[in-house]
């Protein structure tokens, strides 16, 4: 049942995991991903630099975070759950341990500002801090749907000195945002340095961001030993463009344990509904990267739909791609109604108040549960719900 | 030695109004309606020396403004790649001019290489220019597209390093080379005198004629480029023209007639 790999060998020198990654990005970014590629490598080797990156990890952000074991939850879903806490990260999610390897990153190559897109806002909050702290300018753009939505991460992306620039062409949302950061960097690859936030993009960013990501699993994998004494049966992730799930991922590839990823069903399976990229995308070419997309069928990227701004994207990381084609993980998907019940059901039962991401994760969590009673769960809870206030607000008057 | 991209080559080497750069307009495609589109066309096809005809996407990350606003209305009028292989297949007669077919990469992914180059011949297509395509991914695309005779153009910048600029400029099968003349999207303003010692640079070592493009809005662009590149590619300053109502042919007409009269600059003094 198991699929056999040597997981670190992807993905290979030109950044493919099987068919899926690569670099196709416009020549004028070609020398600045190369360089990017070149000094990521070896920052990463560095021992200097892992060592400040990993202080700063556990003096500025937090880390470790805590791995909770959940007992009403437990009870609840008859099964032994376990919540990776990355909403008690320093602000409030997993995208923390991105933003700062990348700030440091950009300060190390001398970069003179950095460009960054955001779609909860999570990643635009946590390059900003860390911006801020390493001392480089940042900018970041933002869908104007999710600037409404997200209206809190707005303030504090400003309160942290970040320049907000609200994108309103396009699908207006994260695809948008990354489209215009895209062209941002484009202007002046030479002295700006691109934060992306996810496991997606061109060459080197999937694996640059999944090894700043993989402290989450690595933690997490100490931690349900020394706790539970094993390993779980399952460890559950949402899935957008898939960094904190592939940051909970990748340090169980080489066990037992089975992967569940969870996407956005959004309002329902027609296309623009939804956000279910792996589960119902087909192979395409965007943002830099062949992964799978949702598209029609002449390569016309579609508009999608997702109550989570941070899970609302037409693509996904080409790593997560390849997971599922080999079958190692497995994607399934919830519905908008299904995570905002799920999100309910934690804060009454845990005292947690989840991100509306998250909260998919837990609603994938639970139908696991249903058909594997006793089954000792992982759950990434990738961040904190304060910035969903909007949304929550809008649900309830639906 | 007749092949499409060596055809396309001679068009730019050779262009219509001779001693001046070869005037490339880029046309985004049934913009102004999928009626009338051939039309249109082949009336461009007859004052171009070459047409850069773009098939629109949803994510055209290398594109400015009005590039992207036109993609967007293209693609609301139900524009697609097959519609556009159609309409070309079916010309009322051969085009007065080589055509190159700009798209990203993803609705040629969707369409099918292998088929997309089978095909192109019979569509009077020469070469494409893949925005999103880099030399390094492109492979595939390059191998069958030799096989047909169709150029795979390179795009270089100011920023691409010189093995590099090399490398991507060496192919003499390539078509031309584009010369982005400004570190970022389409729809700027280029600064001429900052560009003639990038095109000196790029023709210095390219072994395909040289066509500078991002930009280009006005008569003395064109003007300026003469010495240093072998041809300019207009598109965002067209589509502009186009909007308030001149046709894209006057518009052409007006970028070469308007700095005919004018003694062309000294090279050196541009520089
Ligand atoms: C809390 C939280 N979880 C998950 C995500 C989705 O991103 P990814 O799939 O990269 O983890 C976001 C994105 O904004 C987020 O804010």
């Amino acid at each position: 049942m198991k699929v056999q790999m040597d997981w670190e060998a992807f993905p290979d020198e030109r950044g493919y995991f099987g068919r899926f990654g690569g670099r196709f990005v416009a020549e004028t970014l070609m020398p600045a991903v190369i360089r990017l590629e070149e000094e990521a490598r070896e920052a990463l080797a560095d021992p200097d630099f892992m060592d400040a990156y990993r202080g700063m990890l556990r003096n500025w952000v937090g880390r470790p975070t805590p791995l909770s074991h959940a007992p009403r939850l437990s009870e609840a879903w008859g099964a032994e759950v376990w919540l990776k806490r990355e909403d008690l990260a320093h602000t409030g999610a997993h995208k923390i341990n991105n933003a700062l390897g990348q700030a440091l990153l950009a300060r190390r190559m001398g970069a003179k500002s950095v460009v960054a897109e955001t779609g909860a806002g999570q990643h635009g909050v946590a390059t900003a801090a860390a911006c801020a702290r390493v001392g480089i300018p940042c900018r970041v753009y933002m869908g104007a749907v999710d600037v409404e939505r997200q209206a809190p991460n707005v303030r504090r992306m400003e309160l942290l000195g970040a320049e907000v620039v609200p994108v309103t062409h396009g699908d207006a949302t994260l695809r948008a945002a990354i489209d215009e950061a895209l062209r941002h960097w484009v202007t002046d690859p030479q002295s700006t340095f691109y934060c992306l936030g996810s496991v997606v993009g061109p060459h080197p960013y999937p694996w640059l961001v999944r090894e700043f990501q993989k402290v989450l699993g690595q933690e997490a994998r100490e931690q349900i030993q020394e706790l539970a004494g094993g390993l779980p049966d399952v460890v559950v992730a949402c899935v957008g463009g898939g960094s904190n799930a592939m940051g909970l991922f990748h340090p169980f590839l080489d066990t037992d344990v089975e992967i569940l990823g969870i996407e956005p069903g959004g309002r329902g399976m027609g296309l623009g509904d939804h956000a279910a990229t792996v589960a119902r995308g087909t192979p395409g070419i965007l943002h830099g990267a062949l992964t799978l997309l949702l598209q029609d069928p002449h390569g016309q990227v579609v508009e999608t739909h997702s109550v989570s701004a941070g899970l609302d994207y037409s693509g996904v990381g080409p790593e997560h791609a390849f997971l599922a084609e080999v079958g190692r993980a497995i994607y399934e998907t919830v519905t908008d109604e299904e995570a905002m019940d799920a999100l309910a059901e934690l804060c009454r039962l845990e005292g947690i108040l989840p991100a509306v991401e998250s909260a998919h994760a837990f609603a994938g969590a639970r139908r696991y549960a249903r058909s594997n009673p006793g089954a000792r769960i992982v759950i990434g809870c990738s961040g904190r719900g304060d910035k969903d206030l909007p949304i929550l607000q809008a649900w309830e008057a639906r | 030695m007749n092949s499409p991209a060596r055809a396309l080559s001679h068009a730019i080497r050779h262009p219509k109004v001779p001693g001046r750069p070869a005037l490339m307009p880029y046309l985004m495609a049934g913009l102004h309606g999928l009626d009338g589109f051939a039309e249109r066309l082949l009336e461009v096809s007859d004052v171009a020396d070459a047409i850069e005809l773009g098939v629109p996407f949803s994510d055209p990350t290398a594109d400015g403004p009005v590039i992207q606003a036109a993609a967007r209305r293209a693609l609301e009028q139900g524009v697609t790649l097959s519609w556009i292989l159609q309409t070309l297949r079916g010309l009322p007669r051969a085009p007065g001019c080589p055509i190159v077919l700009m798209s990203y990469a993803n609705p040629l992914h969707a369409y099918g290489y292998e088929r997309l180059l089978a095909e192109a011949e019979a569509c009077h297509i020469a070469g494409f220019i893949l925005p999103d395509i880099p030399w390094e991914e492109s492979g595939e695309f390059r191998d069958l597209a030799r096989d047909h005779g169709l150029a795979v153009i390179s795009l270089v910048t100011p920023v691409t390093p010189p093995e590099r600029l090399r490398m991507l400029t060496a192919d003499p099968e390539g078509g031309f080379a584009y010369a982005v003349t400004v570190t970022g999207i389409t729809g700027g303003s280029m600064d001429a005198r900052q560009v003639n010692g990038y095109l000196d640079r790029v023709r210095g070592v390219s072994r395909v004629p040289v066509c500078a493009g991002f930009g280009i809005r006005t008569a003395e662009h064109v003007r300026n480029l003469t010495g240093h590149a072998d041809g300019a590619i207009v598109g965002s300053a067209l589509i502009e023209a186009v909007d308030s109502g001149l046709s894209e042919k006057e518009f052409l007409r007006d970028l070469r007639e308007k700095y005919l009269p004018q003694p062309p600059q000294s090279t050196n003094s541009v520089r």
